[in-house]
């Protein structure tokens, strides 16, 4: 069954615009076929940088392409980190909490980890401060590589479209 | 002496198709798919293209007769974990035992009833015991097919002319195992030989009737022998009802069609998978560990061989490749060990299957289809594939449950990647704490309980609204927390209070979905062993996209209390515990002992009357940076008292007062300028992250953990050369380096 929606829907999701009722709907719906293009214009309009996004990588970081052909994870305030394959979080801003005082921050006295076993690394983008993901590991665990996209194979074999270049 | 020699057998006929036996088909079956990539060589789905509206009036049928035969069995049970939380499922089977359709309920069984049906015909059960019209299996032992001794499978064959045409399974959760503590999950114990009644596919009736010697058996062997052998009855009526359903499909379809459909059904589920997969996800490799807690060095209640501190590591990695196919594994697992924690092949298997039903793979065309597009790695050796046949696996979800929460929020990752914002979720709360025991009961019975409120924790974080509270169960797509007047019935435990618990939801834009607590007294009873369960010195699961987890767990029991003096002069008493840094436990009841630490884990513990117990379920974890939150939710959750007020600005920079009503107000302009500066004191707290590998490599080098995080590392890499690199690689460790 064809589906489809239109920016300002998808962009109202984006935003958390979208009546829940609405949103549950989609969720339950047939997928809409278009929603990749259309979200990555979404995105692209969302930015104040010119460089192609290829791919959404997370909240507020992007995957995009640049003039000599390296694609690079850059986040919506510009800061570029490093190349796709590559673990952002290596070249991010990192505030860990890891004494009692710095866990009972954010939860109460037993509600949070004993710091001993568990602690929590917060990353940040270094332009903007904000905080792009928590990791809750034990002391001294490499950093956690939460996603390396296959981009050569999405886009050649699943959309069977070549690589978008830069403009 | 000489022998009696017994005369032959009439030597039967095999009971598979043309003239095959039934492990003859299973291995054509392996066969065909091995060679063609196809379940049973199904390259074309003739049925299915053909004639549609047959095809989906097959599956109709038996869908609905899934359906039914659960909603009408329960009546049987008499257990509260049946009838109120719905612990029961039911699904049917090709005659090689792959699932066509399900019931709803407890679906994580789907496949290790498969798993089970498998073992019994790989073991040739059609030679001995026999596999007849009228047979009645029973399994409940997860190193076969199952998730642990508490859910016990009732399987029967469906013959059709002469021939094996499937499998009838269903499957609930027992309230007593007859274990070496009460309880439905009690653990505390070795090895396997504290585990309670197991039942290994074992020929328990025939004639469509139980043996008596099986019943007589169950019942001296569990404590709620009563609800034991209704459940056992529960299934088997369940299956019957399945029975009868597939036989009227085959009267109205030929038994032709009938055949023709349970193969291309499975098949299309397989392809279904697969084109969701590519319609939803990205390709790439995922990471998401999790981690779960055992503090049992010091704890005299457990076994002297259980008695130490262990970190469970599960280093869940996804990977999905060109053609769809979705790979997971665990390899950096830590080992299995002497407690009940270790989780069987099968139940891992159940694990992956019963979350992707319930977020990639949602429709009710569920089935086997789905296993054979996914394929899982679980290192020999490790927790989650244990190389010692003979370990307790009681208490498995304890592992399992925090081990698969990164599945969500890594499918999650890759909705977002796709545009799919509806589909993301932060994951799932870890369902504890787990409350259960036994002792003489409030009727002056020995008696053994487990509660299900567990089944109700806080949601994940939706991308575009907070999570539900107190609603969910990973395990169990409709989980009820049940009534606490049953409960009570069951339980020689009153409710003191039940109510959300502050802050338990993970923080974010938007927050994790609430969980709750209950505080129960103990209430006409002088003895009673009861456990706890739950992760307390870490998080069992994490926030995704700069969201945190939702709350980890505590102990909280008094004993020796002054409830009976508070009762008799009206004084205030506890409700719940509340903020845990101003308990109302502690400051409102007097008692002997406060028993009142991060040791949520703890073995089998004496109770005695008016002694209290609080029970603190999870919330959900966040998503986003909680500086992006509505400073209107803010207000919102401290007017419902789901956020302590001292939260407000040092987690989401809002500020807020009180107003002479109670009631808080956001100061808008001041919260938007106040986040600014939280933004910038970030930076100025925070260091480069090259920086901090380097300074966390030297606490590396000096290997300066406390013994569970090291011997964690240690045998992560001791089971895993893979694992190992990549830990020296990321630290960049000297090779002659030893851990």
């Amino acid at each position: 069954m064809s589906v489809s929606y239109d920016k300002n829907t998808l962009r109202q999701l984006k935003d958390g615009l979208l009546p829940h009722d609405t949103a549950h709907r989609m969720q339950s719906s047939y997928k809409d076929a278009d929603r990749f293009q259309k979200m990555l214009e979404i995105w692209q309009e969302s930015v104040p940088w010119d460089d192609k996004i290829l791919m959404p990588l997370a909240e507020h970081l992007f995957v995009v392409i640049k003039p000599d052909g390296r694609r690079i994870i850059k986040s919506t305030w510009g800061y570029e980190y490093c190349e796709a394959h590559e673990n952002w979080k290596r070249y991010a801003k990192v505030f860990v909490r890891n004494t009692p005082e710095l866990m009972r921050e954010v939860y109460p006295d037993k509600l949070g980890a004993d710091v001993n076993w568990m602690e929590l690394r917060e990353f940040y983008d270094p332009i903007s401060g904000v905080l792009l993901e928590v990791e809750a590991v034990p002391p001294g665990y490499p950093f956690v590589h939460d996603i390396k996209p296959d981009i050569d194979t999405f886009y050649n074999d699943w959309l069977g479209i070549p690589v978008p270049e830069a403009d | 002496m000489t022998l009696t020699q017994l005369p032959p057998t009439q030597a039967t006929k095999p009971i598979g198709w043309n003239g095959k036996s039934v492990k003859e088909m299973l291995l054509e079956s392996e066969r065909l798919f091995a060679e063609t990539g196809h379940y049973n060589g199904m390259i074309d789905l003739p049925l299915r293209d053909n004639y549609p509206i047959l095809y989906e009036k097959i599956f109709s049928h038996l869908r609905g007769g899934l359906v039914n035969a659960r909603s009408t069995a329960l009546n049987i049970s008499a257990s509260p974990i049946v009838r109120e939380i719905g612990e029961l499922s039911f699904a049917l089977y090709t005659p090689e035992g792959d699932s066509i359709a399900l019931s709803t309920g407890i679906i994580v069984h789907v496949h290790t009833i498969s798993d089970a049906i498998k073992y019994m015909i790989r073991n040739n059960w059609e030679k001995n015991p026999g596999i007849k019209p009228g047979n009645v299996y029973c399994n409940n032992n997860s190193m076969i097919g199952d998730v642990h001794t508490a859910d016990v499978h009732t399987i029967i064959p469906i013959f059709w002319e002469g021939e094996l045409i499937g499998w009838a399974g269903g499957v609930t959760h027992e309230i007593d195992v007859g274990g070496v503590s009460p309880g439905s999950m009690c653990y505390g114990h070795a090895d396997r030989y504290g585990d309670g009644l197991l039942v290994s596919c074992e020929l328990v009736g025939e004639n469509d009737e139980f043996h008596e010697s099986y019943l007589l058996r169950c019942r001296e062997s569990v404590r709620a022998e009563m609800y034991w052998v209704l459940d056992e009855k529960t299934r088997l009526t369940g299956c019957q009802l399945i029975r009868d359903q597939v036989y009227r499909t085959i009267e109205e379809v030929g038994i032709d069609n009938y055949k023709q459909f349970i193969r291309e059904s499975i098949e299309e589920g397989r392809r279904s998978f697969i084109g969701t997969v590519k319609q939803m996800t990205f390709p790439g490799e995922y990471e998401a560990p999790s981690f779960m807690d055992v503090p049992w060095k010091e704890d005299s209640t457990v076994h002297p061989m259980a008695q130490k501190d262990i970190l469970m590591h599960s280093p869940l990695k996804i990977s999905i490749d060109k053609v769809g196919h979705m790979g997971i594994s665990f390899e950096g697992a830590n080992q299995w060990d002497f407690h009940s924690f270790n989780c069987a092949p099968s139940p891992m298997q159940g694990a992956m299957w019963v979350l992707l039903t319930q977020t990639l793979f949602n429709s009710d065309k569920v089935n086997d289809g789905a296993y054979f597009a996914t394929n899982v790695h679980l290192p020999y050796g490790s927790w989650c594939n244990p190389d010692f046949h003979k370990v307790s696996t009681t208490l498995t979800w304890l592992f399992l449950i925090p081990g698969f929460t990164g599945m969500i929020r890594s499918l999650g990752r890759a909705y977002f990647a796709r545009g799919f914002l509806e589909e993301i979720s932060a994951g799932y709360a870890c369902t504890f704490n787990l409350l259960q025991g036994g002792g003489i009961n409030h009727f002056g019975q020995p008696s053994a309980f487990t509660n299900f409120e567990l089944s109700s924790q806080g949601t994940g974080a939706l991308y575009y609204k907070d999570g539900e509270a107190s609603c969910a169960a990973m395990w169990n797509p409709e989980g009820d927390m049940g009534e606490m007047e049953t409960w009570e019935y069951l339980e020689p435990m009153l409710y003191m209070g039940r109510s959300i618990k502050p802050n338990s939801g993970g923080h974010g834009k938007y927050r994790g979905g609430m969980g709750m607590e209950s505080l129960r007294m103990l209430y006409k009873t002088k003895h009673q062993i009861l456990f706890s369960a739950g992760e307390g010195h870490v998080f069992g699961t994490a926030g995704i996209f700069g969201g945190y987890p939702g709350n980890s767990g505590y102990r909280h029991a008094m004993h020796g209390t002054n409830m009976t003096e508070i009762i008799a002069e009206q004084k205030p008493y506890p409700l719940v515990d509340g903020d845990p840094e101003d308990s109302q436990m502690s400051s409102l009841v007097q008692a002997n002992q406060d028993v009142f630490d991060l040791h949520q884990l703890s073995g089998p513990h004496h109770f005695g009357e008016h002694d209290l117990y609080a029970s603190i379920q999870r919330g959900g974890p966040g998503l986003g940076d909680p500086l992006e939150r509505d400073p209107a939710s803010v207000e919102s959750d401290l007017n419902a008292g789901y956020l302590l007020p001292r939260f407000a600005e040092t987690v989401y920079g809002v500020i807020a007062k009180q107003e002479e009503n109670g009631r808080w107000r956001v100061d808008t302009a001041a919260t938007e300028e106040h986040r600014q500066a939280k933004r910038q004191e970030r930076l100025t707290k925070a260091m480069d992250a090259q920086d901090f590998i380097a300074q966390q490599r030297e606490r590396v080098l000096h290997r300066d953990f406390i013994q569970p995080v090291y011997e964690m590392y240690q045998s992560s890499m001791a089971l895993s050369e893979s694992w190992k690199k990549k830990f020296y690689t990321f630290w960049n460790l000297p090779e002659d380096f030893t851990f």
